[in-house]
């Protein structure tokens, strides 16, 4: 058997494939919640929930209504968003004149009402989901066995994450955003909508946690505090990568997945803390975040 | 830019009308009671000291100021219910002070920033004719422009809204003579064009060029107003109160 | 990118400042009543009221009152306390049970490891300001979850059961109801006067001057990181004091004291009862955990509950219990 560090390869590669998929949802994630920050300066902490939902909201769909996976890849993540859009127009909008804290405050607790009627309702326990049928089995890469669909998760991911990319580094809208990002009251002078444009941000942010959280379906159980912990997790990528930059936080996030795959090769009792240790290493160095301007 | 000039009888009231104006910056009460008349074609300056509320007024007629009341009328509507982002859809377009330009954009994607409010704005062609400078840089971040450049561009990009009336916040502070000789030049453009502008300036010299009529402001409030020709016998008194 | 939140409170009060003055010390006054009617309510509860009820919310008044050393008079938002009172409960409670210190020296040791987890904290996280402060303790106190989580001593899921109240000192017995209540209850008056002492210090008013405004605590010469540092680390050790505290009343340590769920409560204890008021912390914990205890017997899951308060708090109720009322006596 071919080895590597002293390491069975097909082992390695397997873990590689575990922490580039983790680190797929750490970069979906940690756009996410960059692309809110940066408009709205509020620190979404029901990011994890609203993954959640949209697991949950596939998983549904499914059982209520028959909806498979490839019209809940569309539906949920859409379902998600409209629910956060009309949260953030009533309740979160209210708070963008006071101290930053409050919007970490308000979405904190919203995440524990989410979660915790979920979890009220549907237990602790988690909910096999089926992923599509087009894509069951695997394929053989002659080094190690893929199955499709985690093949699938990752492209997937780098295509969402590159669309998102250019929708903010090249369209009208994007140019909006970034301008609003920088001083939002010309904007709106302008004539930009921005009130609008901060909801529609939201909505982006957490309809891209939903459609996260339906692809993550399959994979993990869908179960209501699959993504408390998560957002932990996906905070310290955000502080390893700094948000100034939307390609930061995708790139922070690919690659820590795959660095926490490898510790689960090379060091697995660390396997839990890794991000954080490497989140404190970055903090001693570059306080700033590897990509982050300190704002 | 052939904006139709129908309907348009002599004495007919003005296109920016301001009355007893009043606004605050939180609880300091700037804004005391500012009248002005604005007509169509009109160039007006408003000249005083720093502080004497001129900037305010701007931010006051673009609804970005935390708290006014009084009067403000464009082409007779009333203009204080209006929210913040329909007010440029009015017809008006604001060059701030500090100019602007956003980092992040590219000199293209500033220019193109601002929403059409209506039609007969200068195509992208035109501009880049009137500001060649600008068109050599169009893919340059905004911020990598030289002062002059970033003022154009500010100033560029209000041409394209169609708007009818234009707020200028000191567009000669800090600028080399060439470059403001260069922007009076595209004012005076402008106002053959039949554009409206409202100006606030330090610069008498630069103001007496465009301008055809003068307001003195102090303390927030409208200390006097008097046309263009006026200007010279009344020099000394003006130096008195803006103190330049 | 401030110009948002300065511009409602960017003037200052036109009030008369002497009168503003004697209103302060009429205040001053009526908190020293509230206190000495709270201190003889407290010595009198545990005749009316269970007394493990009561030590439980005197434990988390205290945590609650050492969270809001930081967020109401730093304006430091930890959102990882949970890790320095829950640490200190397993440091607490190992030394009680597996070293057999008497509950005074175990308490200190409970109390000392939370300090100096503080200061390993407190160093990496005051690098970053506001809301990424925030994230840093709750990302560095999620990595300590993780150690306690698969470190022996703790025995994972189980937690340190058993532990033994035992004598005080070597003098008192601790498994006595009352004898018990009020060890705690000097504990609870001990670190809630440091507390109060350390607010109404000199170094308490850096502190406040770094709250109202960080640029110009620094200009007028105040190293202003080993100031926010030094409370971090008081906060962490009262909020240990308080976590160990607790292990040798309940005789139990486990996860959920470290895990975020309670660096979420404390926040909200503080932020119902008033931030940056010195009572208010304690009514927030006593509020919570009655709250806790009520429905925690009802169908209603608890954690909605929590919630709902903390949204209602945020959008509706910022100034808390206590805020509003001093605002409305100020009047």
């Amino acid at each position: 058997m071919t080895m590597l560090f002293g390491i069975p390869l097909p082992a390695l590669l397997g873990q590689l494939l575990i922490g580039f998929i983790n680190g797929s949802f750490y970069a979906l994630l940690s756009l996410g919640l960059a692309v809110i920050f940066g408009l709205l300066r509020v620190i979404n902490f029901a990011h994890g929930a609203q993954y959640m939902l949209g697991a949950f909201t596939a998983y549904l769909l499914l059982f209520y209504t028959g909806i498979g996976f490839w019209p809940a890849l569309i539906i949920a993540p859409l379902i998600v968003a409209a629910i956060s859009a009309l949260i953030e127009r009533t309740m979160l909008s209210r708070l963008y004149d006071l101290d930053h804290l409050y919007g970490l405050l308000f979405t904190f607790g919203l995440a524990l009402i989410i979660e915790g009627t979920f979890r009220w309702y549907y237990g602790a326990a988690g909910q096999p989901y089926a992923g599509p049928a087009l894509l069951s089995g695997g394929t053989n890469l002659g080094f190690m066995f893929l199955p499709n669909y985690r093949g699938f998760v990752v492209v997937a991911s780098i295509v969402i994450c590159l669309a998102v990319w250019l929708l903010i580094e090249k369209t009208r809208l994007g140019a909006y955003l970034r301008a609003a990002t920088e001083n939002p009251q010309l904007v709106q002078a302008f004539g930009v909508n921005v009130p609008l444009l901060l909801t529609l941000t939201y909505a982006l942010g957490a309809g891209l946690a939903g459609l996260a959280g339906v692809l993550a379906a399959p994979i993990y159980q869908v179960s209501p505090l699959m993504g408390s912990n998560l957002i932990i997790i996906v905070f310290a990528v955000v502080v390893i990568g700094g948000m100034g930059s939307i390609g930061g936080a995708i790139v922070t996030g690919y690659v820590l997945g795959i660095l926490e795959g490898l510790t689960k090769v090379f060091y697995p009792e660390a396997s839990n803390i890794v991000v954080f240790v490497i989140m404190a290493i970055v903090l001693m160095l570059r306080p700033a975040g590897l990509f982050g301007k300190e704002i | 830019m052939s904006r139709a000039v129908t309907e348009r009888p002599a004495g007919k009231e003005p296109l920016l009308q301001v009355r007893d104006l009043h606004g605050w910056y939180g609880e300091s009460h700037v804004l005391h009671g500012v009248s002005l008349d604005l007509h169509e074609g009109e160039t007006i300056t408003l000249v005083g000291r720093n502080g004497a509320g001129k900037t305010t007024t701007l931010r006051a007629i673009m609804n970005i100021l935390p708290r006014r009341e009084g009067e403000i009328r464009i082409a007779g509507e009333d203009m204080m219910k209006v929210p913040v982002h329909r007010t440029a859809h009015h017809g008006i377009g604001y060059v701030p002070e500090e100019r602007g330009i956003f980092a992040t954009l590219s000199v293209t994607e500033n220019l193109m920033l601002p929403p059409k409010v209506a039609e007969g704005g200068m195509s992208v062609e035109e501009i880049f004719d009137l500001f060649p400078n600008l068109a050599e840089r169009r893919n340059s971040p905004g911020t990598k422009l030289s002062g002059g450049e970033q003022q154009m561009l500010a100033i560029a990009r209000i041409l394209r809204t169609g708007v009818r009336i234009i707020l200028l916040d000191e567009p000669t502070e800090g600028l080399a003579p060439v470059i403001i000789q260069r922007i009076g030049d595209v004012l005076i453009e402008l106002k053959k064009k039949g554009m409206t502008l409202l100006l606030v300036e330090q610069n008498f010299r630069f103001a007496r060029k465009v301008a055809d009529r003068f307001y003195l402001m102090e303390d927030g409030h409208i200390l006097e107003s008097f046309p263009t020709a006026e200007l010279e016998s009344r020099i000394d008194r003006l130096h008195e109160v803006v103190g330049v | 990118m401030s110009s948002l939140t300065q511009s409602g409170a960017a003037a200052p009060e036109a009030t008369d400042a002497e009168a503003g003055h004697r209103r302060q010390k009429s205040l001053s006054r009526i908190g020293l009543v509230v206190a000495v009617i709270a201190v003889a309510g407290l010595i009198a509860a545990p005749f009316f009221v269970y007394p493990v009820f009561l030590m439980t919310v005197l434990c988390f008044a205290l945590f609650a009152t050492a969270f809001n050393l930081l967020l109401g008079y730093v304006g430091l938002l930890s959102f990882g306390h949970a890790a320095f009172f829950g640490g200190a409960a397993y440091f607490a409670a190992h030394a009680a049970k597996v070293w057999g210190f008497e509950p005074l020296s175990a308490i200190l040791v409970g109390a000392v490891g939370a300090g100096v987890m503080g200061l390993a904290v407190g160093a990496l996280a005051i690098r970053r300001q506001g809301i990424y402060f925030a994230m840093v303790t709750l990302a560095l106190s999620q990595m300590i979850f993780f150690i306690f989580l698969q470190a022996p001593f703790t025995h994972g899921e189980d937690g340190i059961q058993g532990v033994p109240r035992g004598d005080l000192l070597g003098l008192v017995d601790l498994n006595r109801p009352l004898n018990i209540y009020y060890f705690v209850l000097a504990v609870f008056l001990f670190g809630f006067f440091a507390v109060w002492r350390i607010v109404h210090s000199p170094f308490g008013h850096v502190l406040q001057a770094i709250r109202e405004n960080e640029n110009r605590a620094i200009s007028l010469g105040y190293r202003v990181e080993r100031y926010k540092l030094a409370a971090f680390v008081m906060s962490a050790t009262i909020a240990g004091l308080a976590g160990a505290m607790k292990a040798i009343v309940l005789q139990i340590a486990t996860l959920t004291d470290v895990a975020w769920q309670m660096s979420g409560e404390v926040v909200l204890m503080t932020l119902l009862g008033g931030m940056g008021t010195i009572f208010g912390p304690s009514l927030g914990a006593a509020v919570v955990v009655t709250m806790q205890n009520y429905f925690a017997t009802s169908d209603v899951p608890v954690t909605v509950i929590i919630g709902v308060v903390f949204v209602l708090c945020v959008l509706l109720f910022r100034r808390g219990i206590v805020g509003e009322a001093i605002r409305l006596m100020k009047r």
